[in-house]
């Protein structure tokens, strides 16, 4: 039998050497991203228009149609989310309508990406196409609307959840109503929580291809209207890499889809340790 | 060193970050004799218990200055094997805390660790600290079952054969019935003057009563300091310092 | 007064609509899906479709069997390679990393979470295809290890994260009545916080899993996509979810191979389904038993 001393020093040594691996996948990911992008970025990168077919110039088209996709996301889910956590804490007692809320997010969040590809095109593309336009930026938004609402219900659930019960009641103590209860205390104070939310929302819509690849086109061009079809930095990084049309310019869009998401995270921890802090206080 | 002393603790000093929590302590115990340690909450003495098995090592930004010797090695030593360490020198602690496991493999843990592979030793072993600990009698027919299903008090015997299965020499009890009825705190007490035949024993207590029933030898710890230490008849009856006197006659604390 | 009430009460009805909203989309998720996805049946039945080995969308020919195996065996690879490194590094952060170590750490695992698939699957097309070729000999890297290795990397967050929080709440008593006995960190951590967090890891696992079967950017990119039964790790191969991806700019709408790509959407939706709510059984009865 190996001593039990010696099996723990390989143990600790195989325990550290998994987290190390962890980092070194991290960093060989996003330093290859970023010394095969680094050549292509620059500011014309992103404000130019395509030209060659993709081949060369900026990628103007799908730095906007990116934005636009998340901005109807989130004005679709934002609302609706925050809502419906609002109603689950503080009109609402624990019981099975919060039960089953909170299993249909959380299924709703399992949902694997390609199939709400599929539902979008037979609803949003097809069944709604008189309001939707068909395979339109609106399309696509509302599609990844739906994917991010179970993020936005959950964080901001959790975060009035955490909104302390003394305070509440000394609000209703002092005679205001519960309408005013949840302006004055519970959302300011969930607040940080629910922007981390939002944000961690945000993230996952821009970085999402497979919902929308049905919805988008090639086209090297503005979208006028989110009626309209445009393209995003997935997709387009997707068609590039797919048919090898130009790795530098697939590259360059990567690097610019990670630098987003890089700061994006740094944004929500940065949220979420204000927000810890504040519960401590 | 006195050859009837088990365990000679020299200026033991310890500290919390930059909290002293022990200061400078001296204290000799004695084999086959049970050492009560009391004191109000905050005193430090399950800090000091805990420094008898180097359990205090597992807390973060923890210094220990001085000398704790047992059998006259210095287990603070750079050469100490913690893991043998505590293997001689076992620990019950406050609240029952069996695994969530079988009572058979609860009491079996400490024997497999230190390598016996063997069923039928192991099965002795079971079955010999369960009797030890007069547990066997209620649970020899579902020694399968989790522990987790025993009452606080059975699973605090549990705990306490899991401990002698591995065979130590000092047992340490840290408040070893503060989570349990009358009854089973009277079954504990007794198991212990069974069990002080062979072993050292240092219990930590803030019951005086308990220390008074059980202990040989008491010490009184007040701030991280060792007030008064002799024999329980003594301490209780006729203690030196004012101090002590006002917490047994249950001035504060 | 009255007209106070009457504001709450509409504001009430209004958030209650917003509450269900969650429950309304997976209902109209549902219908849509398997209203396309049913009249496949009308044509082919339940078996030849599940174990039907040839796919022919030009004959109208609807096998989804190499599909299926290439998902379990991508999906089995990924576990294989995730499960072992996911637990070893939950551990690593709660019972031994020094602090300095653990801060590095979990910012770099929230950032894997983070990273879009479509960035993995361009990552693995270029250097795991490449690097798997040599070593194997292979004609191409383009194989279902491949896509397992990056899954892998894709679902080591979730694990990590659910195996955590669960090895972290096994409590403090238990730890210390191991080390009591002499028990080393490795024996502790092996024989007793292991086991006692096997709830909250295998719902890790599981959620893990889910997410592998689920995934479908990194995987297209790199699995080769050849509609045959892989017979091995090293072959190609072609999901469920990358099929979709790959065939519905050819499908007509409304045609038998349209419903026949929701058909196969079906599949790992419904087991999707399944995995989360076995997973999220698990972690509440965990929760209930420590409280």
């Amino acid at each position: 039998m190996i001593h039990p001393n010696t099996s723990d020093k390989i143990a600790k040594i195989w325990l550290w050497l998994s987290a190390l691996s962890i980092i070194l996948v991290l960093l060989s990911i996003l330093g290859y991203v970023f010394i095969m992008g680094a050549g292509s970025l620059s500011v014309s990168f992103i404000l130019d228009m395509p030209t060659n077919n993709w081949r060369e110039g900026g990628i103007l088209p799908a730095i906007i149609g990116s934005l636009l996709v998340v901005i109807i996301a989130l004005s679709f889910a934002t609302p609706i989310g925050v809502g419906a956590a609002i109603y689950l804490t503080e009109f609402t007692k624990e019981g099975r309508l919060t039960k089953t809320v909170r299993i249909a997010a959380d299924s709703l969040n399992a949902i694997p990406s390609i199939v709400f590809g599929l539902f979008g095109l037979a609803f949003f593309v097809f069944y709604l196409k008189d309001y939707t336009g068909g395979p339109s930026l609106l399309s696509a938004g509302l599609t990844l609307g739906f994917m991010i609402l179970p993020t936005i219900i959950r964080t901001s659930d959790v975060a009035m959840r955490t909104v302390s019960f003394s305070e509440k009641m000394e609000s209703y103590g002092l005679g205001a109503t519960k309408l005013q209860t949840i302006k004055n205390i519970v959302l300011p104070e969930a607040f940080p929580g629910i922007i981390t939310g939002i944000i961690l929302g945000m993230g996952r819509a821009i970085g999402e291809t497979a919902p929308i690849i049905f919805m988008v086109s090639l086209n090297p061009v503005i979208p006028k209207t989110i009626f309209g079809s445009g393209n995003t930095l997935t997709t387009q990084l997707y068609y590039l890499a797919m048919e090898g049309i130009s790795m530098d310019v697939a590259f360059g869009t990567a690097l610019t889809l990670i630098t987003i998401i890089l700061i994006l995270n740094y944004s929500a921890r940065k949220m979420n340790n204000y927000f810890s802090r504040n519960l401590r206080r | 060193m006195d050859k009837e002393n088990k365990i000679e603790v020299r200026n033991l000093n310890l500290w919390y970050g930059d909290k002293q929590a022990l200061k400078n302590n001296s204290i000799k115990i004695r084999k086959n004799h049970v050492t009560a340690i009391i004191g109000p909450s905050g005193c430090g003495k399950s800090t000091f218990i805990r420094c008898l098995n180097r359990m205090n090592d597992l807390v973060e930004g923890v210094k220990i200055t001085g000398e704790v010797s047992i059998n006259n090695k210095n287990i603070y030593d750079k050469d100490v094997d913690v893991v043998s360490l505590r293997r001689r020198v076992g620990m019950v602690f406050q609240k029952p805390n069996p695994f969530p496991m079988t009572i058979f493999d609860n009491v079996a843990y400490g024997p497999r660790i230190h390598g016996i592979k063997d069923k039928k030793k192991l099965q002795e072993i079971v079955e010999k600290s369960l009797k030890d600990t007069t547990l066997w009698n209620e649970v020899s027919d579902r020694l399968d079952k989790s522990a987790l299903d025993l009452s606080g008090g059975q699973m605090q015997r549990l705990c306490i054969a899991r401990t002698i299965a591995v065979k130590p020499d000092v047992l340490l009890f840290d408040e070893p019935c503060s989570a349990l009825d009358p009854v089973a705190t009277g079954k504990i007490e007794d198991l212990i003057q069974e069990l002080k035949k062979e072993y050292t024993i240092v219990i930590v207590t803030h019951n005086m009563q308990q220390a008074a029933r059980v202990s040989d030898y008491t010490g009184y710890f007040l701030l991280g300091e060792l007030i008064e230490f002799g024999k329980t008849k003594q301490l209780f009856e006729n203690p030196k310092e004012k101090s002590t006197e006002d917490y047994i006659t249950g001035r504060f604390g | 007064m009255g007209k106070r009430l009457n504001l709450e009460n509409t504001i009430r009805g209004i958030l209650l609509l917003f509450s269900t909203a969650a429950l309304v989309i997976l209902a109209i998720i549902v219908v849509f899906l398997f209203k396309e996805g049913l009249m496949l049946f009308q044509h082919t039945s339940v078996t030849d479709f599940l174990f039907g080995h040839k796919w022919i969308p030009a004959e109208n020919i609807y096998g989804a069997f190499p599909f299926i195996v290439s998902t379990i065996l991508v999906t089995l690879g990924a576990l294989l390679i995730s499960v072992p490194l996911g637990i070893s590094c939950a551990v690593f952060l709660v019972e031994i990393s020094p602090r300095w170590a653990r801060e590095l750490v979990r910012p770099a695992i929230e950032l894997l979470a983070g990273i879009p698939s479509i960035i993995y699957g361009v990552f693995a097309l270029i250097i795991v295809v490449d690097v798997l070729r040599v070593p194997f000999n292979l004609a191409t890297g383009e194989t279902i290890l491949a896509a397992s290795i990056i899954l892998a990397i894709m679902i080591l967050p979730i694990i990590i994260s659910i195996s955590q929080d669960s090895i972290d709440s096994v409590p403090r008593i238990y730890r210390e009545g191991s080390y009591a006995m002499g028990a080393t960190d490795w024996q502790t951590i092996s024989k007793v916080v292991v086991p006692s967090a096997r709830r909250g890891i295998i719902a890790g696992v599981i959620l893990g899993c889910g997410r592998a079967i689920g995934e479908t950017m990194a995987v297209v990119l790199v699995i080769g996509n050849v509609e045959k039964l892989p017979l091995s790790l090293l072959d190609s191969g072609e999901t469920l979810t990358s099929a979709i991806l790959l065939e519905m700019g050819e499908a007509v709408i409304g045609s038998l191979h349209y419903n026949a790509l929701f058909c196969l959407g079906i599949i790992p939706f419904l087991i999707v389904l399944v995995l989360s709510m076995l997973s999220s059984r698990l972690i509440t009865k965990r929760v209930s038993r420590f409280e």
